[in-house]
């Protein structure tokens, strides 16, 4: 399933659209606005949160429902047992914290969110390299790879506010098991128009090009596209795809996506080891030969300022195209 | 039901469960039989006596939950669920087996009326919280009990839980520790000591009850005590003899988590159904 937004064949224009977006905002900032938006509506919705929820944006929630939020403190495990607990009675359950704690107590997800089957949404923000300064403590680069393994996690992440929005009203309205939704604490620009349509599964196709596609999911989708323009000022056509559905992954449609093109670039704020590099490896390896560039990290995380780790990683603009150059290169030969 | 009667009952049932125990146990030819029948007046009095339920309908929405934290125990759920019509006895022989909705561990998804899907240790009174205070939000009357592992209680979750709980006023919550003093590796007081156990409970904010778990009457009046109590979750204390009513794995550690071979299975039955004054020869299948 391709759910190509409007702007594919803007590629150009999306620049120019750019312009007159709305200023750039955290997925996490929309997260919480939308959740809290949906709160009178949906009376099931209960959030928890480990004593972050300034920082996640769960306190949004929390200040105009304050007896459907529940602060557990510095208890990542229990609070993950918790809403399970919550959920098995029929309640839709957020539960908060920044992506690295949470994800972080694997069996607690294993055994009671998802081998329980209930709508657990795991609500990871700072995720990736990007949270910075702080250091590799604080990052989750195996978010991705942990929760994609179990076989009922829907695993989201997005690319813009908009898509986050559309994000939190499916998981609130139309999903009922578990699912991650992994979020940045950075901000990131508005790529999707209001035409835009969030559909579980469905790979984003944003440009239509020939010669390779770059595949890339949450904050690196920006610089994906920032790749793809300059590529295009060479004479290079670059499918870019926003892949908002990390698991689990229709790699039938992804195939689709890609209409030929047998060289894809992979961009993520995640380790290459599992994340959506992997996902798609695995994908299309059961399908057609595809050489697959994986960008992503391949060390343990450091402190530094976001963008100067963006660019160590090769996970913004020029890094992107640094690394698509890199493929056709390595083709060509 | 008149106390003496439940307890007549009680006992009457005691002996059928802990032979079912060690049947379904020998037929699965793996499970945890000490832990099993260390637990079974605990399970038998919570079903028998404090659980609201509808046996035929088992997600009646108003229903009292119990979540077994310690899920290796589960060969005693299932017997007490048998018993009472959750599904038919046959089903019992299954145990472990593929395809079986009596999976080795319980698992909500497979078997309507297991409330939470355990055997990660630790995680149960968690799930239990979490219930309990989705019954606080909605007003609604059910009550949860939590079924522990001694063991277990060594997991730092179980802190963590043993905080918020207090914290949350979970005055619906009752927290039932098996306390059998042995693990796999041997004596808890040994492996990780737990002692003293009533203060620290008490310490967190818990009203807290001791008795002896193969008790009837005390299970009963525990019980009944902590629906009465306001204002702060119950922790029974109870007592109880690893591998209770079988001569020889009564208090022994490598009992944990062994299958009886055909032969002592069929030595562990005739002493309980000699005990109870059972006919030695009744088929159980």
């Amino acid at each position: 399933m391709i759910n190509s937004s409007d702007s594919v064949t803007s590629g150009p224009e999306t620049a120019a659209a750019c312009a007159a977006a709305p200023p750039a905002r955290a997925t996490r900032d929309a997260f919480g606005e939308t959740l809290q938006q949906l709160g009178s509506e949906h009376p099931q919705i209960v959030v928890l949160d480990a004593d972050l929820s300034e920082s996640t944006r769960s306190a949004m929630f929390a200040a105009a429902f304050p007896e459907r939020f529940f602060q557990l403190g510095i208890q990542e495990a229990n609070m993950l047992g918790t809403a399970a607990g919550l959920a098995a009675t029929g309640k839709r359950v957020f539960c908060c914290s920044f992506s690295c704690f949470v994800t972080g107590r694997f069996d607690q997800i294993k055994v009671s969110v998802a081998y329980n089957d209930v709508p657990v949404t795991i609500v990871g923000t700072h995720s990736g390299c990007a949270v910075g300064p702080d250091g590799y403590t604080q990052m989750a680069l195996e978010d991705i790879a942990l929760l994609r393994t179990l076989p009922n996690m829907l695993v989201l992440q997005p690319a813009d506010d908009l898509e986050t929005v559309q994000m939190v009203e499916h998981l609130v309205t139309r999903h009922s098991g578990p699912a991650f939704l992994r979020l940045t604490r950075q901000k990131v620009p508005r790529l999707h128009d209001q035409r835009y349509r969030f559909v579980p599964g469905a790979v984003d196709r944003l440009r239509v090009g020939r010669e390779l596609a770059i595949c890339a999911t949450g904050a690196c989708v920006a610089g994906a596209l920032e790749a793809a323009v300059r590529l295009e000022r060479e004479g290079c056509s670059a499918t870019v795809l926003n892949v908002p559905t990390l698991a689990p992954l229709d790699g039938a449609s992804l195939a689709a996506a890609l209409e030929g093109c047998d060289r894809v670039l992979s961009v993520e704020d995640h380790s290459v080891i599992g994340g959506l590099g992997s996902a798609i490896c695995e994908a299309l390896a059961e399908r057609r030969p595809t050489h697959v560039r994986r960008v992503g990290l391949r060390e343990f995380g450091e402190s530094g300022a976001t963008e100067a780790l963006f660019s160590k990683h090769h996970l913004d603009g020029p890094g992107i195209y640094a690394e698509a150059k890199a493929l056709l290169a390595t083709r060509a030969g | 039901m008149e106390l003496e009667e439940l307890v007549r009952t009680l006992e009457a049932k005691a002996p059928r469960y802990r032979v079912d125990i060690v049947e379904m146990i020998a037929a699965a030819g793996s499970g945890h039989p000490g832990g099993s029948l260390s637990l079974i007046d605990l399970i038998s009095t919570l079903y028998h006596h404090a659980l609201r339920q509808r046996p035929d309908e088992p997600l009646w929405l108003d229903r009292d939950r119990l979540v077994l934290s310690k899920g290796h125990g589960v060969p005693a759920q299932y017997a007490v669920m048998a018993d009472l019509g959750y599904f038919p006895r046959e089903m019992l022989w299954t145990l472990r087996q593929l395809g079986s909705p009596l999976q080795g561990h319980p698992c909500r998804t497979w078997l309507p009326g297991i409330e939470a899907s355990t055997g990660s240790l630790g995680q149960g009174l968690s799930v239990a919280q979490g219930i309990a205070l989705a019954g606080k939000l909605d007003k609604s009357a059910w009550r949860v009990y939590c079924v522990m592992g001694d063991g277990e209680t060594q997991e730092g979750q179980v802190w963590e839980a043993a905080l918020s709980a207090a914290k949350f006023k979970l005055d619906n919550l009752t927290v039932i520790l098996d306390f059998n003093k042995l693990q796999i590796d041997g004596f808890t007081r040994d492996v990780m000591n737990l002692e003293p156990l009533a203060d620290k409970w008490r310490a967190f904010g818990w009203h807290v009850i001791t008795i002896d778990g193969h008790n009837y009457r005390q299970i009963i009046a525990a019980l009944d005590q902590a629906r009465q109590v306001q204002g702060r979750p119950t922790y029974i204390i109870a007592h109880t003899i690893k591998g209770k009513g079988v001569s020889f794995m009564e208090e022994r550690a490598s009992w944990h988590g062994v299958a009886p071979t055909r032969d002592e299975a069929d030595r562990a039955i005739g002493e309980l159904r000699a005990r109870a004054g059972l006919p030695l020869t009744e088929a159980v299948r």
